[in-house]
């Protein structure tokens, strides 16, 4: 029974929830779009670097600079062309059209695929851990990812408060009707917001493969994760989804240490009481960043 | 002009206000002579083809129970499984304490609904576009929950015990009215609880929830009414499953398959019509059947037709149809009449009765 | 300037706007005055791009703007201040302000000009906008819209929850507004001021003209028999 490791191992792991828990964030703060196959695209990213490495022998963090670009591009190209003309049919359409991509991305990966798992070597260095106290020894790379969730949450936060694009974001998530005659086109401006969600869906999708493993059936339980992290930590916050990531992380990794297959279930146990008993989130929102 | 006239009209009562646009009658008879013609299937053909139609009717009870949800409530929910797996599972427990398990089987409606009744609080409390994860993790709960246990077989499975000894035939034709009578109850009380007052609640919920709750109506009474029916049909559902099946496998039972089954049928059908998931079900079994050797690809393609149909064909196929042919299978709008020729007022927000006021 | 000719504006089947015809010119103010539901918002809001309309044209110095996008007339100089004011609630009045400017209109509205026009706001740029009393959020509405550098301003319902002496200083950056030669296009349901501050005014009943001229022109009467719909033609009918 080692309580401080677990929770600090729980903390880490928040940072890569949080990775999954940002893009989902964001499309649903800005563009008011649940995306059901949000795991499913991080895992279709993971398998697009494992592709990259397979053909290129780059080293797997390198393929983050062709991998999240190209999902920029797709972020953006499908929010005007697919999710866009989804909210006009209706809201519920964009909930049952990714639900129908959901099922199309896992297959499509199971027939190209296989139904393996597949993983990064990221190299000795990475993959070292450190032994801070006989009890505690961190891996490298988590903490890795923790704080690539913390830069992207800063990078994030700076570009929405700090840049014309970023306030335009926010005027239009906060009223879209009033930012279109403040001037500013809301269509292209949500396909950024799209092309940044699935910019960090990629990078998340990177993250799991270096962490652990992926399989085409990876995704919902992902999905799930991140919705988690997100209603834990108070939705439209984005440090909230920090805050939620750590949350669930550490119920999980607690969970563990009392019942080796019962984490995940701590983890949906302190979802449903936190719902319950303060709906809002831990971190109280203002409406954006 | 001519709206001067019909406010005339108005004034003056002419106005006669039916359920129907042709007398219900046919309907009704219709329905008795289908229902009477399935019963008697077991001694006129062979076994493989009523547990076929079992298969069809346990699809046909849970689309349209995800149908009541989603297309009147506007609640898309992915958790379902959830009272699919407790239905099954009530039957399970109840055959290991040895009650038959086709007497279980109100047991396992009535414990279904119970367990929504919590659990609708819980998962009210999210925004709809949320809502939609929380019902999944509802169901992930209920399995991980489920799955613990030995005794239910864990994770590896579990017979049903209590009808090993009977003939598989008269199991098989059992089975089969059982499956008959749960599909026509569902159906039944769908169309019953449509055309009462709630019904009309509840269309008008869909057609626009705010106005809706401005007129008065108890927009989360009547959204926790259908949640809870629609939970009893599922757990009807899940004890047909496992009595057709005589075994159940908590991870298969709990899939979140199961709600895709939902929602491409009701897609394909038509979200918000009865008609809708009869249609969609024969269709998607249609697919099945013949692509099922093909694998992965055609849950690819189903997915794509699914995509394609939410954007481009939102009432589904039923939709369409009712909209151009103005029929009705089962009338639960309102027509009315002032001049010979009855005229509709479409709905301007969809859904796909084919009159109303 | 801007000419709106034969718009008929429908919302479902109700028309809001019945072949309603209108022009205002550079450096002038039409006051659109009506009663509830007479179809003055709609009219606003179809020029403004937030509707389409079921027919009519809407021309700028002779270019059709019928088919633009909200945003693409905004960057011609056509810019509204909705009804309820609109701010973003989770910016701040100066960041409220500068989004305005998102169109890239060149011109010399600017955040310095806004606060010289409206003091108060030097102190509180840097506020939330939600924290600003009503008169003060319709002060930023109307900067927001000025950041755009306008051709055309609209502005629906200036008057609605303001105090007189909020109002008064409102409308004191009219004399800007004449003296950059923008067009107004006010609606307004309190008639005195409307007409106070008006070169011309038109009367709106369910969606169509019933009278138009200049505030001196019109007695109280006929703009009150306009208003409500009586008149020699027949009873009063209903809304």
């Amino acid at each position: 029974m080692n309580w401080v490791n677990a929770v600090v191992q729980g903390i880490l792991l928040g940072g890569l929830y949080a990775l999954f828990a940002t893009g989902l964030s964001i499309l649903f703060g800005v563009v008011r779009v649940v995306n059901l196959a949000h795991g499913d695209f991080a895992v279709l990213a993971a398998y697009l670097a494992l592709v990259v490495v397979t053909t290129t022998h780059l080293h797997p963090l390198l393929t983050l600079l062709i991998v999240v670009p190209l999902f920029g591009v797709l972020g953006y190209f499908g929010q005007r062309l697919v999710i866009q003309k989804s909210l006009d049919v209706s809201p519920v359409t964009t909930l049952l059209v990714s639900f129908g991509l959901s099922v199309v991305i896992q297959n499509a990966l199971l027939v190209a695929f296989s139904a393996d798992s597949h993983s990064f070597d990221v190299g000795h260095l990475i993959s070292a851990s450190v032994q801070v106290t006989p009890q505690l020894s961190i891996a490298v790379v988590s903490v890795m990812i923790f704080l690539s969730a913390v830069l992207l949450l800063i990078g994030l936060q700076l570009f929405l408060s700090g840049t014309a694009l970023g306030r335009q974001i926010r005027a239009s998530a906060d009223d879209q009707e009033a930012a279109r005659i403040a001037g500013v086109d809301t269509h292209h401006v949500f396909g950024i917001a799209a092309a940044i969600a699935f910019a960090s869906v990629a990078i998340a999708g990177v993250a799991l493969g270096i962490y652990s493993s992926f399989d085409p059936s990876a995704g919902p339980p992902r999905l799930i994760y991140a919705f988690e992290a997100v209603i834990i930590g108070g939705v439209g916050s984005l440090w909230g989804t920090l805050v939620g990531g750590i949350v669930l992380g550490v119920a999980q990794t607690l969970g563990s240490q009392i019942d080796p297959s019962s984490g995940v279930l701590a983890g949906h146990l302190v979802f449903l009481a936190l719902l319950a008993l303060r709906p809002q989130g831990l971190v109280r929102a203002r409406l954006a960043a | 002009m001519a709206k001067d006239a019909e406010q005339k009209a108005v004034t003056q009562g002419s106005i006669r206000v039916t359920r129907s646009r042709r007398p219900a009658w046919w309907g009704v008879i219709g329905a008795a002579i289908l229902l009477a013609l399935l019963a008697t299937l077991p001694f006129v053909v062979y076994a493989d083809v009523t547990d076929a139609l079992v298969n069809v009717f346990i699809l046909l009870v849970v689309a349209s129970m995800w149908n009541l949800l989603a297309g009147y409530c506007g609640l898309i929910s992915v958790g379902q499984q959830a009272y699919i797996g407790s239905g099954a599972y009530t039957v399970l427990i109840l055959a290991q304490n040895g009650i038959n398990p086709f007497v279980a089987i109100p047991a396992a409606i009535l414990v279904s609904a119970i367990l929504s009744i919590p659990v609708s609080f819980l998962v009210f409390r999210l925004r709809a576009e949320y809502f939609a994860i929380g019902t999944w993790v509802v169901g992930e709960v209920f399995f991980l929950g489920v799955a613990r246990f030995k005794s239910l077989g864990g994770g590896t499975g579990r017979a049903l015990p209590g009808l090993a000894l009977m003939d598989p035939a008269l199991r098989g034709a059992i089975t089969y009215w059982s499956a008959l009578v749960v599909t026509a109850a569902a159906l039944l009380g769908t169309y019953l609880l449509l055309r009462s007052r709630m019904g009309l609640d509840l269309t008008a919920i869909r057609d626009n929830e705010l106005a809706a709750r401005s007129v008065g109506v108890r927009v989360s009474t009547a959204q926790r009414v259908v949640y809870v029916v629609s939970a009893a049909g599922c757990g009807a559902a899940g004890a047909i499953i496992i009595i057709s099946q005589l075994n159940v496998l908590a991870s298969a039972i709990f899939s979140v398959n199961w709600s895709a089954k939902m929602i491409f049928i009701s897609l394909i059908g038509g979200l918000g019509t009865i008609e809708g998931p009869i249609l969609g079900t024969a269709i998607y079994f249609a697919i099945q059947q013949t692509l099922a050797q093909v694998g992965a690809w055609y849950l690819i393609l189903l997915g794509l037709l699914a995509v394609v149909i939410a954007m481009y064909l939102p009432r589904g196929l039923w939709g369409a149809i009712s909209s151009r042919l103005h029929l009705q299978v089962f009338p639960v709008g309102y027509w009315l009449h002032n001049s010979p020729a009855p005229r509709s007022i479409p709905s301007p927000s969809g859904g796909g009765q084919g009159g109303g006021q | 300037m801007l000419e709106v000719r034969n718009l008929t504006v429908h919302h479902g089947f109700l028309p809001a706007v019945s072949d309603l015809s209108l022009t205002v010119e550079a450096g002038q103010t039409l006051a659109i005055i009506g009663a509830n539901g007479a179809g003055k918002s709609t009219l606003l809001r179809t020029i403004a791009g937030l509707h389409r309309p079921t027919s009519g044209t809407i021309t700028l110095d002779g270019k059709a703007i019928t088919g633009l996008s909200a945003h693409a007339r905004v960057r011609e100089g056509v810019v509204l201040v909705p009804e309820g004011r609109r701010l973003f609630p989770s910016l701040t009045l100066e960041e409220n302000l500068r989004v305005g400017s998102t169109a890239g209109r060149a011109g010399t509205w600017s955040v310095d000009r806004v606060i010289a026009q409206f003091p108060w706001m030097a102190d509180r740029r840097r506020e939330p906008t939600v924290h600003l009393s009503g008169g003060e959020q319709q002060a930023v509405a109307i900067g927001r819209a000025l950041m755009a550098n306008p051709r055309v301003l609209l502005l629906d319902e200036l008057s609605l929850g303001l105090a007189p002496t909020m109002l008064r200083r409102i409308y004191g950056v009219f004399p800007q507004l004449v003296a950059d030669g923008i067009a107004v296009l006010l609606v307004e349901q309190d008639v005195g001021q409307a007409l106070h501050v008006a070169d011309r005014f038109q009367c709106l009943l369910e969606g169509r003209t019933t009278l138009e001229g200049k505030p001196g022109e019109a007695t109280p009467q006929k703009i009150e028999a306009a208003y409500f719909g009586l008149g020699p033609s027949g009873t009063g009918s209903a809304a």
